[in-house]
């Protein structure tokens, strides 16, 4: 069978044999949880409780302020113990409600359920995606009911739903295609409503073959298809998933809405799902506890807010050798310093492992690797020099702007330069200059 | 975790095995085949060149390193080798150990070190040895001795295309079989003989994916063409393209000296003008210049384009405007 790609990228080792057969289970909800405010880029939410108030699960206890924040929700049920700033996986303090849990996880009653959600006007749905504090869960943790709303100018034809799940070692989206296909699915076609599309394409990399045929089987029922695509990373990253599933290309500092698609992870559409079925708010999620110091590497359905400890705790500790921790991908996530983090909406994993030193770093010996690699088809060497010697405008030329982090050129980089990094450090400084001219 | 040492970086986390002295082992792996061939045509004398080239090389670079007060870990990185070893490749045989090591300082200290060491170098540093030499020791530089296999009772011999050039070898009838040049069993420098051994050497480069197949395509398909138009016109004149792959340092040029990541574009289209300039300088230097032979100066000549080449042909951004 013939699949589909994108051109450049790179293919690290997988390692995803420790979890990838291990059934989503579910952790028990801590004693304590601490919320940050701010799951996201953009502002945080507004708390809208204080210090010694009783909270229901699933309440919500901060309220998006502007279009690009999500609401927040109460993970457990039990007495806020503080409002207060608090350590984020992204390495800065933000605001976060700390709730003891008192195991009881009693429910509000305003749950509303939908009984027949697909027969909901369009708006219907965004409202209860927005309600429930959806947001997407590969990572950006963009709000989703931003999503679901196009500008009128630019109709949307399809629905790609993202089951690629290209970072090593995470399994939780390919476990939740195994396990909760018939709700992604019913997520995707909310979506497709919610936008106006015509079709649902579900992409899925051909290292998860069993996903695939669940979907092919089951998408008959909906409008749409599943196609399957090479292993290979980035392939989940959504331009180049756009481009690899239709051959189109959104247009440089663009958005998929662009060219006429919504593109949706698989734990998102289930999460549309539950929220306007079920009406119940993102207070939970799928998380991949692995890496090879993890002891007891697994699927866990973790409550947000739970600190990184007693997730790790839970999955039988560290062992003695891990020196790094990392939340997300090896590809794409953060380093973390302390243990004591709140997994988040966007945590798609929680990784730990003996990392080597730190290799030499030579001078670049223009090989061009990082350009033949580059999913975006930029020059990585070249804007990380621009912007060691400060020069930004040209940083600017050569599209510093359009690069997305995914860590392909350094990953290849033969003379260790931390090319990600100085391109990081650019766009930073040109997103703040650019602020300060135009506030 | 708290009590010990942890990592925090930047992503991305994991990194590809390959480095930079892994290339440049892989570089000098494959320079083996030529190797051993040219210590099996031109034995001693060979061997001397080579040992001296390599540790005048490495000894520069040391020197440079220690007073720009670099670390000098830089010199395990291979590269000082390969430059000593393709400088050795490019010397006639019957060139005394001394002239080589002028050579190989000169590459080093002028080629390579004052414009800030690997990686910053215009110019490909074995060549700006080579060229030094050609230019100071001409005399030197162009006496050629047979390989100890040809059994002719002589001091001097001229290159395959040194016959070709001033000996009117097509019309004479004695041009070199393409046999012999396909083997290495006739004069040049020590490296440039056979082009069996410089083949093997160029696809396990390729092969290991250390250079960039468009330079090698690239030069060999413009030479092809350009030295194919003469011959088909007139071929009582002009000899066949296969001559001039096999001959001289066409090969050597174009699986070695013009691969070299340093001096070579880094876009995937400057590598494709870069390789095609290369090829159609060798022909026409070959053709019209007043060397027989000119790989050594095509590719110093478009090295000097290089910067021109990165800055002009940049890739289009996914997303971005298409030209035109």
């Amino acid at each position: 069978m013939k699949v589909k790609t994108f051109p450049h990228g790179v293919h690290p080792p997988e390692f995803k044999e420790s979890t990838e057969e291990k059934a989503i289970h579910s952790m028990p909800p801590p004693d304590k949880v601490t919320i940050p405010l701010l799951q996201h880029f953009g502002s945080p939410a507004e708390s809208l409780v204080q210090k010694g108030d009783e909270v229901y699960l699933s309440q919500k206890i901060g309220e998006g302020q502007t279009l690009f924040s999500a609401s927040v929700h109460s993970s457990v049920s039990g007495k806020v113990l503080s409002v207060d700033m608090f350590s984020h996986p992204a390495g800065y303090p933000v605001p976060a409600v700390t709730i003891k849990n008192d195991g009881q996880d009693r429910i509000s009653t305003e749950r509303e359920e939908a009984k027949d959600p697909f027969s909901l006007s369009p708006e219907k749905i965004r409202q209860k995606v927005k309600e429930a504090g959806v947001v997407g869960l590969g990572g950006a943790a963009f709000p989703t009911a931003v999503k679901l709303s196009p500008p009128n100018d630019k109709p949307i034809d399809t629905i790609i739903i993202n089951g690629c799940e290209c970072e090593p070692l995470l399994t939780s989206d390919y476990r939740l295609m195994l396990e909760a296909s018939d709700e992604i699915l019913k997520g995707a076609e909310l979506a497709r409503i919610a936008t106006g599309a015509e079709r649902i394409i579900i992409g899925i990399e051909d290292n998860k073959k069993k996903a695939f045929e669940i979907f092919q089987e089951k998408i008959r029922d909906y409008p749409g298809e599943a196609v399957l695509l090479k292993t290979k990373y980035p392939e989940g990253a959504e331009k180049n998933l756009i481009y690899a599933l239709l051959r189109r290309e959104v247009p440089r500092g663009g958005l998929p809405f662009d060219v006429g698609i919504v593109v949706q992870n698989v734990g998102t559409a289930k999460a549309i799902w539950d929220a306007v079925h079920d009406g119940k708010p993102l207070y939970e999620r799928v998380i991949t506890v692995s890496g090879q110091s993890i002891k007891d590497p697994n699927n866990l359905l973790v409550r947000i807010g739970t600190s990184f400890e007693s997730v790790i705790e839970f999955c039988g500790g560290l062992s003695e050798d891990a020196n790094i921790l990392v939340m997300g991908g090896p590809m794409m996530g953060i380093a973390q310093w302390s243990l004591d983090i709140p997994v988040i909406k966007g945590t798609s994993g929680i990784l730990a492992w003996p990392a080597p030193p730190p290799r030499l770093e030579y001078s670049c010996i223009h090989c061009g690797r990082c350009i033949e690699h580059c999913p975006m088809v930029l020059v990585p060497t070249r804007l990380a020099k621009y912007v060691k010697y400060n020069n930004l405008t040209e940083a600017e030329n050569w599209g510093i702007l359009d690069c997305v982090e995914c860590g392909c050129c350094q990953y290849i980089c033969p003379s260790n330069i931390p090319l990600v990094h100085w391109i990081r450090l650019g766009k930073d400084k040109i997103i703040s200059l650019k602020r300060k001219k135009n506030p | 975790m708290t009590d010990k040492i942890i990592i925090l970086q930047s992503s991305p986390h994991f990194k590809d095995k390959d480095s930079v002295p892994k290339i440049m082992y892989a570089v000098i792996i494959s320079l083996a085949p030529a190797i051993f061939t040219s210590l099996y045509f031109f034995r001693f004398k060979a061997l001397v060149l080579l040992l001296s080239c390599v540790a005048a090389c490495l000894t520069t670079e040391a020197l440079f390193l220690f007073l720009r007060r670099k670390p000098l870990h830089s010199l395990l990185d291979g590269s000082a080798i390969i430059t000593g070893l393709l400088l050795a490749m490019t010397l006639p045989p019957s060139l005394s150990p001394e002239l080589a090591v002028i050579g190989a300082v000169v590459a080093m200290a002028i080629g390579k070190q004052v414009f800030g060491g690997l990686g910053n170098n215009i110019f490909n540093p074995a060549l700006v040895g080579r060229a030094f030499l050609q230019t100071a020791f001409p005399v030197a530089m162009t006496t050629w001795i047979p390989s100890v296999m040809t059994k002719v009772d002589i001091l001097t011999y001229a290159t395959p295309l040194g016959n070709l050039k001033f000996e009117n070898a097509v019309a004479q009838g004695t041009l070199t079989s393409l046999k012999d040049l396909f083997f290495g069993n006739t004069g040049g420098c020590l490296g440039e003989t056979s082009a069996l051994a410089l083949i093997l050497g160029g696809l396990f480069l390729l092969f290991r994916r250390v250079i960039d197949w468009r330079i090698p395509l690239g030069i060999f398909l413009s030479l092809t063409i350009f030295t194919g138009i003469f011959w088909l016109a007139n071929p009582e004149k002009y000899t066949s393209p296969l001559f001039h792959i096999l001959a001289g340092g066409f090969l050597i040029g174009a699986f070695f000296m013009a691969t070299d990541m340093v001096t070579s574009p880094i876009t995937p289209l400057g590598a494709w003008v870069y390789a095609l300039g290369i090829g159609l300088i060798v022909g026409l230097i070959r053709f019209f210049g007043g060397f027989p032979e000119g790989v050594m100066y095509s590719i110093l000549f478009m090295n000097t384009f290089v910067p021109l080449l990165n800055r002009y042909t940049r890739p289009r951004i996914l997303g971005g405007r298409r030209k035109g």
